[in-house]
């Protein structure tokens, strides 16, 4: 089973790099380096700030991108191509594509962003002349991103495993809308009453809590995060992204590949 | 053992935007494939062909009914270690080589690492794809990636193979090469389970076929057996045209050669034929039995068909 995953995973991976996905990456070294010969211009003495919120919030726009459009491509494209139907015609269980799938998309965002943060230290360095120990919490931001991620790939397949890609595409980006702005939410929900709270709640706990994985501001003034907080959010997207991928698995262990 | 052992199988697809309507894909489908056969699979477009390997498949799950391949149930991972499967129009991940791409089903096949990198090179050999090995899919033309499928359908060395259409949209060349390749693959034991519309593939091909037409089961046997029974009819030919009013008064269809008669009529008369011919001195040259065709047969089981085709 683990070695199935491995390849349906492998496979995953080395289409996204031969359709040269990656490429991205030069758009985003390209905002970067555009970023940074601005910065020192326009925001004297703040130019450190400024690039790690815009570097971090560039890293969350092409990652989303990435996720949402590969993922809900990751079923219908093999469905409408019909190259799933000599992966199934073998011993290979639907849940164990999906997941392989997933795998690999997980680790080509996991390589793309390694590359984006890689960009991003290389500008900090470019506009401050050094890197410190301040620095290193955006490690944590980055990794925060990638739970980011990991929860976003996971709902782009639930909904396109009912979904057309259209609407998956929708679906998934309005998700990750609401879910940054989950706390407005939260706050909305504690000023509504009757109703229209108990559907604020109820969706608050429905859509991913992204708030809590933006701490771009919090590193970009050198706010220590809690320990409690990676811990937490680490768990968190486990879980979500567990749940969004076990409900995506039942839809699509009963569908008929017509 | 039967090969595959189909029971009442039945498929309605739901249709339209609430799902409302029903669309019959197959109806009460049962037959037995036995082993070390080649098994053909007829019918016009929308027959129920594809849904039928598609259950076998595990890719659309029956309505009613049930099927066993090798004595298991489909959609068994243990089943699916022993079958290979061509879809209809192939198509593969086209950023892969041919080699990768056979060298990934083998992989998910469970064909052992040691052994992969030969089977993979022995089987672009076998489908005459060897030089062609490190070349993108995207490259390749229909009848290469047709190649290529079936390449990948028996990697893991299967004892049952389905191929859905294997020879739709290949020239004359390519189909040749294909029917030899199925053709060698019983000769090495394996059953081959074919749907196709190309009636002259299956009749050179199959030692048994199905027809199916709107989902249901028309006719099945072996394909002489069938054949026969929509025959019986006679060719004569003999010298002497003085002969012929006698012949087309017997329900005989003559075509005349400069002296030679060729006369084409029902079995049951021949004898009276015959005698007929020598009455008029004419001279009797031979006789021989016509067998239909397997696109006669196929014809003779969809009346409706002809109907519609002719209003």
């Amino acid at each position: 089973m683990i070695h199935r995953l491995t390849f349906i995973a492998a496979n995953t991976f080395r289409e996204a790099v031969r359709d040269r996905v990656l490429y991205n990456l030069v758009a985003f070294a390209l905002l970067l380096v555009g970023a940074a010969l601005l910065v020192g211009k326009i925001s004297i003495g703040l130019e450190r700030i400024v690039l790690i919120n815009l570097g971090l919030s560039a890293i969350t726009v092409f990652g989303v991108v990435l996720s949402i459009f590969i993922g809900i491509g990751l079923v219908s494209k093999e469905i409408d191509k019909r190259t799933l139907y000599t992966v199934l015609a073998r011993p290979v269980r639907r849940w164990e594509f999906l997941l392989g799938k997933y795998l690999g998309l997980t680790a080509t965002l996991i390589v793309n962003t390694f590359f984006m943060c890689v960009g991003l230290f290389a500008a900090l360095l470019s506009v401050t002349r050094s890197l410190s120990q301040t620095d290193l919490p955006i490690l944590i931001a980055v990794y925060f991103i990638l739970l980011e991620f990991l929860i976003i790939t996971a709902v782009a397949i639930l909904f396109s495993s009912f979904s057309t890609p259209i609407f998956s595409a929708v679906f998934s980006f309005a998700m990750f809308v609401v879910g940054s702005f989950s706390d407005d939410l939260r706050g909305f929900a504690g000023m509504s009453e009757g109703i229209q709270r108990q559907i604020a709640y109820a969706l608050t706990y429905a859509v991913p809590n992204f708030a809590a994985m933006n701490v771009a501001s919090q590193v970009a003034h050198g706010v220590r995060l809690p320990l409690a907080l990676i811990l937490h959010n680490t768990l968190y997207a486990i879980f979500y992204s567990g749940m969004a991928l076990s409900a995506a698995v039942l839809i699509f262990e009963r569908r008929n590949l017509k | 053992m039967s090969a595959i052992k189909i029971s009442g199988l039945s498929k309605t697809y739901t249709t339209g935007f609430w799902h409302r309507s029903l669309k019959s894909g197959l109806k009460d489908l049962s037959l037995e494939v036995h082993e070390g056969e080649v098994f053909g699979c007829l019918g016009a477009n929308g027959a129920g062909k594809t849904t039928t390997l598609k259950i076998l498949m595990g890719l659309v799950f029956p309505t009613s009914g049930s099927a066993t391949i090798l004595g298991r149930e489909i959609g068994d991972p243990e089943v699916k270690r022993q079958i290979g499967f061509l879809p209809e129009q192939p198509y593969f991940y086209d950023h892969l080589t041919a080699a990768e791409l056979l060298e990934y089903f083998a992989q998910l096949s469970g064909v052992e690492a040691k052994s992969r990198s030969r089977k993979v090179a022995e089987m672009l050999a076998r489908v005459g794809l060897s030089e062609s090995s490190g070349t993108q899919l995207r490259k390749f033309s229909k009848g290469m990636l047709q190649r290529v499928g079936i390449a990948q359908a028996i990697i893991h060395e299967p004892r049952i193979v389905f191929l859905d259409e294997p020879m739709s949209g290949l020239d004359p060349i390519g189909r040749r090469e294909v029917r030899e390749l199925i053709q060698s693959l019983n000769d090495e034991g394996r059953t081959i389970f074919f749907s196709t519309h190309i009636l002259s593939d299956a009749e050179a091909l199959c030692d048994r076929v199905a027809v199916l037409h709107q989902g249901e089961l028309r006719g099945i046997g072996v394909v002489a057996e069938l054949t026969a029974k929509s025959g019986g009819k006679v060719e004569i030919v003999f010298e002497g045209k003085q002969a012929m009013p006698n012949v087309q008064q017997l329900g005989g269809e003559c075509r005349v050669a400069g002296e030679t008669v060729r006369a084409i009529l029902s079995g049951s008369v021949v004898d009276k034929c015959i005698d007929s011919i020598r009455q008029t001195g004419a001279k009797l040259i031979s006789v021989n039995p016509l067998q239909a065709s397997l696109e006669e047969y196929f014809l003779s089981q969809l009346p409706d068909v002809r109907l519609q085709e002719r209003s």
